[in-house]
């Protein structure tokens, strides 16, 4: 039925608002395709979380945490001189590279952290891609009194290395993870492993979107906070709301937060952009919406790169946050409604766009929100300066130098 | 009456486990895998699980993901599966599964699975990444079929999924006993109490995995279980046997599983 990818109705907020269901779906999408060992945790975790949604004194210390401590609200800029060097729409960026630990991830890292606290269990596990959401789990679990173990790949460890150094330096033990192709896909199975079997005393903090329900709700709420301030900045700085919004999509944790609250205002078009890679038609990309089809992945049925037998395709690109084959269910039935649309920029469109904003406005990017600005320096100069498009700028790019300064030849 | 009825009646009867053995097809080849296949039937082994390769396998440890991977290394699919199935069907009685996680099933399509897996004399599926709460597909598709959707419990199902996936419940219920992946050497230390929560629940026969690698094991599960699973190790087995000793030790192998679960 949907294994070949059949259309979903029409996009309808009234639908949509009261998704996912009670058993975790998105129309076709979502679900909880796990071991029957995780099962009753999965429950476990969505009772809890639908407690602690209710209850005022862990929202308030969230709040408190949020602004004390991650530094929130991040601002919202207006990028002039990008801007006028474009010579269309007006570009603003929501600056979650200047949350505490330099990435969005601490948002969600924080909210699930707390509710791992509320829950009792104090061994945390977590999965990290570019290191960013393990080092934002590692911080929070040195804050709460948490131990702490990041499953990451080899092939991520190399590339990610200060990343590395950070979560150790947390206390956290960074396992890792040597099969497939040794990144995302393969350190989210080896944590999905260790949960299985300590599932009893152990709290999966999961980073994105993705997996099993109830994380593509719970990382969708705890990332909402993105939006939310993000419309109420551009109607302060702006007096209404933005014509386009534009995000980076891996497993697309930033890129939901950015779009939660604007998905009721339907003039407010939604684009996400995914890593492209040395190029769709080269195969070796990680543009699940763009060139995937449904099918089921750690824990959700959602668009996936896959091979006609059902092999999970491994997926390439030059950003270790993006270089997932899955990707979150909201976002695959958001595409499938017509509500958001979904494109694909290379690593050489994102190395040059995190070049034009460090030169232009000053700021380094991380290879992640570049592919987003990629698309943006493309299709901005075609709009009117009376348009308004607000970018995701999900974190700094501090991880990336390395990786940076080797592909354009800066080094010596 | 199916196969799987008649399988746990006369082992009933004579008062002794059944032996169902796991093994990937293709690992170390499509041909092996079929001749590994008899030789466990021969061995005493009356339920086969033929495992379906997959390239993400989240709920198996370090053995069988290997073999995994190696089987999709020689591009094994799904067809692999089904014709090391009708080949065996062709010489024996044993009850046949595939076992394999959902994509690869999904990929293949339900109703061309469900018409190529009953000509190919297969008897069911074990997927263990489908939750009864996520198979209405799997089980619309099947409706109608000989084919049986076979569901996992685990010592942390409550009572209340207890009743859910017993309801669901078809053939057997395989009952890991641990929490944990597949290719331990040792069995979950509570099974026993396990077992009964279990058997409160219903009476169809309940079959032990993971864990599961000595003869002492099986020995422990009688008057508990009605069956056991050999996979991790059987894998292992077959893994470090040389070429021209694996079939043979796959055969002692077995026989000593079956005389422990006949309580010899």
């Amino acid at each position: 039925m949907t294994s070949s990818g059949a259309q979903q109705a029409t996009f309808d907020a009234s639908v949509w608002e009261n998704l996912p269901t009670d058993t975790g779906h998105f129309g076709t999408f979502g679900g909880r395709f796990v071991p029957e060992t995780l099962m009753p945790a999965l429950e476990e975790m969505a009772d809890a979380y639908s407690r602690v949604k209710e209850d005022p004194e862990f929202n308030a210390e969230l709040e408190r945490l949020l602004k004390h401590y991650v530094g929130r609200p991040t601002p919202t800029y207006f990028a002039e001189r990008l801007s006028d060097k474009l010579g269309g729409a007006r570009v603003y960026f929501k600056r979650e590279d200047l949350a505490h630990t330099g990435a969005h991830k601490i948002n969600n890292a924080m909210g699930q952290g707390l509710l791992a606290k509320a829950m009792g269990k104090d061994r945390i596990i977590a999965e990290t891609g570019a290191g960013q959401h393990g080092v934002a789990v590692a911080t929070v679990c040195a804050m709460l009194d948490l131990e702490c173990l990041i499953y990451m790949g080899e092939e991520d460890i190399r590339r990610q290395e200060l990343n590395v150094f950070r979560m150790k330096i947390l206390g956290a033990e960074v396992i890792p993870v040597s099969s497939g192709s040794r990144t995302l896909k393969d350190a989210i199975n080896e944590a999905i492993r260790d949960w299985v079997t300590n599932v009893l005393n152990t709290f999966y903090i999961f980073g994105s979107v993705a997996g099993p329900h109830p994380y593509p709700m719970i990382v969708r709420d705890f990332q909402a906070v993105i939006g939310r301030e993000a419309r109420e900045q551009m109607i302060e700085l702006t007096g209404r709301l933005p014509d386009l919004l534009v995000a980076c999509v891996g497993g697309g944790s930033n890129a939901m937060g950015l779009f939660y609250e604007f998905v009721r205002d339907t003039d407010v078009k939604m684009v996400g952009v995914e890593a492209g890679g040395t190029g769709i038609n080269s195969g070796m990309h990680a543009a699940t919406l763009t060139a995937g089809r449904p099918g089921v992945l750690h824990g959700a049925r959602s668009y996936l790169l896959q091979d006609e037998n059902g092999q999970v395709h491994e997926a390439h690109s030059i950003s270790a946050g993006l270089d997932y084959p899955g990707v979150g269910p909201e976002h695959s039935y958001l595409m499938d409604t017509g509500r958001a649309s979904y494109v694909a920029r290379n690593d050489d469109d994102a190395l040059r766009a995190l070049g034009v904003l460090a030169r232009e406005e000053g700021i380094i990017p991380a290879l992640e929100p570049a592919h987003a600005l990629a698309y943006v320096i493309d299709i901005a100069p075609s709009m009117s300066r009376d348009e308004i498009i607000v970018i995701n700028l999900s974190g700094r790019g501090d991880k990336d130098m390395e990786t940076v300064v080797d592909e354009l030849g800066l080094r010596g | 009456m199916n196969r799987f009825s008649q399988i746990f009646e006369r082992a009933a009867e004579e008062d002794r486990l059944i032996v169902s053995i796991f093994l990937t097809v293709g690992h170390p080849s499509v041909s092996e895998s079929m001749e590994l296949t008899l030789a466990a039937i021969e061995s005493g082994a009356e339920i086969i699980e033929l495992g379906v390769p997959f390239s993400d396998p989240l709920a198996d440890g370090a053995t069988i993901q290997a073999s995994s991977y190696k089987a999709l290394q020689q591009g094994v699919t799904m067809r692999d599966c089904l014709e090391v199935a009708a080949a065996v069907r062709g010489k024996s009685d044993a009850a046949l599964l595939l076992m394999g996680y959902t994509n690869p099933f999904l990929a293949y399509g339900l109703e061309n699975l469900v018409r190529d897996a009953t000509e190919a004399g297969v008897d069911g599926l074990i997927v263990p990444d489908l939750p009864p709460d996520e198979a209405g597909e799997f089980e619309r598709a099947l409706q109608g079929s000989n084919l049986s959707m076979v569901y996992l419990v685990a010592p942390t199902t409550n009572e209340s999924r207890l009743k859910t996936v017993a309801s669901h419940a078809d053939g057997f219920l395989y009952c890991v006993s641990l929490t944990g992946t597949t290719g331990g050497e040792q069995i979950g230390q509570g099974v026993g109490d396990f077992l009964a929560r279990v058997r409160r629940e219903t009476s169809i026969p309940l079959v032990v995995g993971f864990g599961i690698s000595r003869p002492d094991h099986i020995a422990s599960l009688r008057g508990k279980a009605n069956g056991a699973i050999i996979g991790g190790r059987f894998v292992r087995l077959i893994e470090e046997a040389s070429d021209d000793e694996r079939l043979d030790a796959a055969r002692s192998y077995v026989e000593s599983m079956v005389e422990a679960a006949s309580g010899k």
